[in-house]
């Protein structure tokens, strides 16, 4: 049960991050600890106690194992997390170079 | 076998634009075209062909626990239609428009990337899968919002993006906590599964969804990224935005979800019908101040969608005609709104109603099309917008939510007196104008004429005999609720 409260502090570490921080990267950088709290969620999910790999190998017993489809879900979505940063950071240059600053309370152009 | 092939006809146009190209944008208009032709003919095909069949496709032939399925019915071909009607005429728009930026193939690839993921989002009856084109599309629609590269545009993205990354983070946990409760990722089996495991499971999930998925489809706590994204982007792909985005990946999983999958429960209905009631009435609040034009219609997106959350809050049979009908009406008539916008903005450089003046004469196709949708949008009789919002508001009264009802006339007076303001200063001001920087030419005036003709004649759909065929099959796959779980795993061997 610690794991998971733990797990979600991490989540809630990242929400913080994201509504608070004023710094461009630090926002990315936290949209970032967000997603691995959840992968790691999943991860657990799977998780089932004292059971090996999910990898049934020929001439051995089948015993307990970890459910193997979250770990495929968590690839997918570290693949897709990829993909958003490296947006997100493409962005955060093209904002440096438009307004000179990373500092979110400079940048407001748009408002209303 | 048709139903792959609307995930596979956009997926491979988006590949075979970026392989053939060249430098020029020829090939990229003409494939595109080919291809969203190719999709709006499928899905009116399949629409008219399948009534109210549930046709489903099994990847790869894994069987059902195990492999992914894709479910069409006629919820799924009614909003195939819609996405393909708009995306139709916004890459007519753009032919014209986007040259005006630059003459760039790679705009049509991450168009056709846009379309991918929102067709794929409908048709998939597996959670996973339908977070995985969730994805593209948005990643596509971050793209597109920066498009024309001026510093706003990128400060939109930005706020766009981490939004968009929230709400896909809060999805997914929602995803995971279903998938360790009922060790299944295919709708139809946890819909399956669900009554038998511990409710509390269903008020966790769908807290996380509704936070995740309105924040997609901007509903009132979750909207401060719409208006700055919508009117920023380039005026086609605010109407594919506006039009289609926000109720493909929000309004159209929030029903799959909540009706077909949790049986929808009264607690989430309520909440549609206090959400839904806020979105209007502070959506046209912020509306009506606004001078200028596109973020002016953003905010009546949100007002907007509160119609149709409304409607589906109401649940009722009525209630839910109208929500649905509502989402084609909405689609129609503000895209046609942000064409006109996009095309006073071609044309005078501006997008303030305050310089715009009398556009009578030099944008005659803009204006009088402008006035068709500002009609329809404020619910004047014969136009669409009319029918649809009389009907939600006559299931709002015979359910006896009389506030509700009010309320809603409130924000349809409102948006009346909004829409006087943009043709009293925008399109029939005072200041004559005579002269104009660019042209508005035959392809972004034949998008606009498409649209305000559809005005008219989708306002038929409620014409008995009519209705039968078209709206009410989808509200019937609504109603009926958890008898997707037969209808999809019915013809399936399933283990």
């Amino acid at each position: 049960m610690l794991v998971y409260i733990l797990c979600f502090g991490l989540f809630l570490v990242g929400i913080y991050g994201v509504i608070v921080k004023r710094d461009l990267v630090k926002i990315i950088l936290a949209l970032g600890i967000q997603g691995y709290a959840v992968n790691l969620m999943i991860v657990l999910f799977g998780y089932r106690n004292g059971s090996i790999y999910p990898i049934l190998a020929k001439g051995k017993e089948p015993v307990p194992m970890v459910d193997p489809l979250p770990q495929a879900l968590v690839l997918t979505s570290i693949v897709i997390e990829l993909g958003t940063t490296a947006l997100i950071v493409a962005l955060a240059i093209k904002l440096f170079e438009k307004y000179g600053t990373f500092d979110i309370t400079k940048i407001r152009r748009l408002s209303g | 076998m048709i139903l792959p092939y609307y995930v596979i006809i956009p997926l491979l146009t988006a590949f075979l634009i970026t392989l053939i190209a060249g430098k020029k944008d020829y090939w990229a208009i003409m494939l595109s075209f080919i291809a969203i032709s190719a999709l709006l003919l499928l899905s009116v095909f399949s629409f008219l062909t399948m009534k109210e069949e549930t046709v489903t496709y099994v990847m790869s032939n894994w069987s059902v626990p195990i492999g992914i399925i894709l479910v069409q019915d006629a919820l799924t071909s009614y909003t195939l239609i819609m996405v393909s009607i708009i995306s139709f005429t916004s890459l007519m728009y753009s032919v014209q428009y986007i040259r005006h930026l630059s003459m760039d193939w790679r705009y049509y690839a991450i168009f056709m990337l846009l379309v991918t993921g929102m067709n794929g989002v409908i048709v998939t009856g597996d959670l996973f899968n339908l977070f995985v084109f969730l994805e593209i599309s948005l990643f596509s629609a971050f793209a597109l919002v920066a498009y024309g590269g001026r510093a706003e545009e990128f400060e939109a993205a930005f706020k766009y993006t981490v939004m968009g990354s929230v709400s896909s983070v809060l999805v997914l946990l929602g995803i995971a906590i279903l998938y360790s409760a009922t060790s299944n990722l295919n709708m139809a089996k946890i819909a399956q599964i669900l009554p038998t495991v511990d409710s509390k499971i269903t008020y966790w999930v769908g807290g996380l969804f509704i936070a995740g998925f309105g924040l997609k489809a901007a509903i009132m706590p979750f909207h401060t990224w719409l208006p700055d994204a919508h009117s920023s982007a380039p005026a086609p792909i605010s109407a594919m935005l506006s039009g289609v985005l926000i109720k493909a990946l929000g309004i159209y999983v929030i029903i799959r979800i909540f009706f077909n999958v949790f049986n929808a429960p009264e607690i989430f209905t309520n909440i549609f019908l206090v959400l839904g009631t806020i979105s209007i009435i502070i959506g046209v609040f912020l509306a009506v101040g606004q001078w200028d034009m596109k973020r002016l219609l953003a905010y009546h997106s949100i007002s907007q969608i509160g119609y149709i959350l409304l409607g589906l809050g109401i649940a009722t049979p009525l209630g839910i005609l109208g929500a649905v009908f509502h989402l084609f009406n909405h689609a129609i008539f503000k895209s046609l709104l942000f064409y006109n916008a996009g095309s006073v903005e071609y044309a005078l450089g501006t997008r303030d109603l305050r310089k715009m003046g009398n556009l009578t004469k030099v944008l005659p196709t803009t204006s009088q099309t402008s006035l068709i949708a500002s009609l329809s949008i404020s619910g004047i009789p014969p136009f669409n917008g009319f029918f649809s919002k009389l009907i939600i508001i006559i299931a709002a009264v015979q359910a006896g939510l009389m506030g509700y009802a009010f309320l809603a006339i409130i924000g349809s007076i409102l948006t009346l007196a909004s829409f006087m303001k943009v043709q009293r200063y925008g399109f029939r001001g005072d200041n004559i104008i005579s002269s104009i920087i660019n042209p508005v030419e035959w392809r972004m005036n034949s998008a606009m004429i498409i649209l305000a003709v559809l005005c008219v004649l989708t306002s038929l759909m409620v014409v008995p005999g009519i209705k039968e065929l078209t709206l009410d099959p989808v509200v019937k796959v609504i109603t009926e609720k958890t008898q997707y779980v037969q209808l999809v795993l019915g013809g399936l061997n399933v283990h």
